[in-house]
């Protein structure tokens, strides 16, 4: 059932001509950001071989592209995020899920997995653009695959914050700039803190991503990330089984 | 009729919202080829009967068992017993009139190899058979009824519930509707909620009528007719019954021994 709603989330996306434009003009903003930095490096690349350790093509243009895909997702996420419960709720389609022989954990996770392999193609399309270096280049995969992963996580963690927000209105537009003021609140909150062993740090996704971002791999964002996905799930599931409760 | 099992069996729901009580203790049943009339006006808490009757909504007390599986306890296999219209359609309005079937038997548990003849058959009863490749929002009021009933249908269940299945449609469009739940009411146990009292005459075997989130009354739809009779308002037809029960012992306790008295 998980893959039924997963798929029709899917499916009413990529059905819609809405989401083409937006992906289409994603991929091209992404792809000057990334032809920009490959065009510093070659003009930069001369003067770097005379540093000892200077930062390889990888290196120099992957944490940089990562970190502008996650701007990207944080403030994209909401447009999708908004209407994956509240549109249900405005429109009143919820009935047909609640009276279908589904839990709410279904529901959600379904929700949550239909936009997140949505989402994925973006990354995937990142991964696609970036790999073309390996044309010309020995590429650093450790680092490619970390920043990633990372991305993969921090997409999760706003899609799963952006499903509780949907679920709190009817409204999907209060959903959007709901989870858009809450994700910025936590990206201010981490370039607030001065050093990354700061608590708040520590307490925002994009804080969690740095590790990612810089090729490092950390058990402990890894748990964050799944921790904060579930916390959110879990709130979304309850919310869900309140409506058939408290109406 | 009276021998044909019983599909859903209610006994003493009730409803609160805060301090508001929306249903008291509501008890019907419905059997196999049956339809049920609901009736009252707005706010008499049909609604929310239906709504805890299909476990959109969990009642305060009292339980709910379709098909002899009880919602609370068994509610995937009670609720696959179950067809639900509610007085919204939950229709999907980007979504063709295919794909949205389709999702709906997916969603009632109609295996991947059964879907497509599922879908063809709730559009042939529903006389959808030439709308499957449009979008859904560009459907008339009344197919957009007719494809709500059809998601209603497509895993045939036992139990079909309708809220006000009429409401809003043009007269031809509220005859066809009649006609096509008359229909269903041969293969399935239907219970509706209107507010007309013409729709009980045409289409249900049995009424039972809300006011005030309780059953007041309960008897075939032909005895119902005698206080009243095509398109009267339910209203009068509450102070006319409630009137000539008054005259008896225990008038508006008719219904309270109806909700009591239900096994």
């Amino acid at each position: 059932m998980i893959r039924v709603i997963a798929f029709k989330e899917l499916r009413t996306l990529l059905q819609a001509p809405a989401t083409w434009f937006i992906l289409g003009a994603l991929q091209l903003i992404l792809a000057w950001s990334y032809l920009g930095r490959l065009d510093a490096y070659l003009q930069l690349q001369s003067q770097m071989s005379l540093i000892a350790n200077a930062p390889g093509a990888t290196q120099w243009i992957v944490p940089g592209l990562s970190g502008t895909v996650a701007l990207v997702m944080m403030t994209l996420t909401p447009v999708f995020t908004m209407r994956l419960l509240a549109e249900e709720r405005r429109n009143q389609t919820l009935a047909l899920l609640l009276a279908a022989p589904l839990s709410a954990r279904q529901i959600v996770l379904g929700k949550f997995l239909g936009l997140l392999a949505f989402l994925c193609l973006i990354i995937f399309a990142v991964a696609g653009m970036t790999l073309t270096l390996a044309l010309g280049t020995r590429m650093d995969f450790g680092l490619l695959l970390a920043n990633l992963g990372g991305l993969l996580l921090l997409t999760a963690s706003y899609i799963a914050l952006g499903l509780y927000i949907s679920s709190l209105t009817a409204q999907p537009i209060v959903a959007a700039i709901g989870t858009l003021m809450v994700s910025f609140a936590l990206k201010v909150a981490e370039e607030y803190a001065t050093d990354s062993s700061h608590a708040l740090v520590a307490l925002t996704p994009t804080g969690h991503f740095r590790n990612f971002n810089s090729g490092l791999l950390d058990s402990g964002d890894l748990v964050y990330f799944v921790l904060f996905c579930g916390f959110f799930l879990v709130l979304t599931m309850r919310r869900l089984d309140h409506n058939r409760i408290y109406g | 009729m009276s021998e044909a099992p019983v599909t859903l069996h209610a006994a003493g729901l009730t409803r609160r919202f805060g301090k508001h009580g929306a249903v008291n203790g509501v008890s019907l049943q419905l059997r196999r080829g049956e339809v049920l009339g609901l009736l009252g006006h707005n706010g008499a808490g049909k609604s929310t009967t239906l709504a805890m009757l299909t476990g959109v909504l969990v009642p305060n007390s009292g339980r709910v068992e379709i098909c002899g599986f009880d919602l609370a306890r068994q509610p995937d296999q009670a609720k696959a017993c179950i067809g639900f219209l509610p007085e919204t359609p939950p229709l999907y309005r980007d979504m063709r009139v295919d794909d949205y079937l389709s999702f709906a038997a997916r969603l009632h548990g109609v295996v991947p190899a059964k879907v497509a003849g599922a879908v063809a058959e709730a559009k042939r009863s529903c006389g959808l058979q030439d709308s499957g490749r449009k979008i859904i929002g560009t459907l008339s009021k009344g197919y957009q009824q007719r494809a709500g009933i059809a998601q209603a249908i497509i895993h045939e269940p036992e139990v079909v519930v309708l809220d006000e299945p009429t409401v809003g449609l043009d007269p031809a469009q509220i005859r066809d509707i009649r006609a096509l739940i008359r229909e269903l009411g041969d293969a399935h146990s239907v219970i509706l909620s209107t507010h007309l009292l013409g729709e009980v005459e045409n289409i249900c075997d049995r009424v039972e009528i809300m006011h005030q989130g309780r059953l007041i009354y309960s008897d075939t739809s032909a005895r119902m007719m005698q206080y009243g009779s095509g398109e009267m308002k339910v209203e009068d037809v509450f102070m006319e019954i409630i009137r000539s029960h008054s005259a008896e012992s225990g008038a508006v306790a008719v219904g309270d021994s109806v909700a009591e008295g239900a096994p």
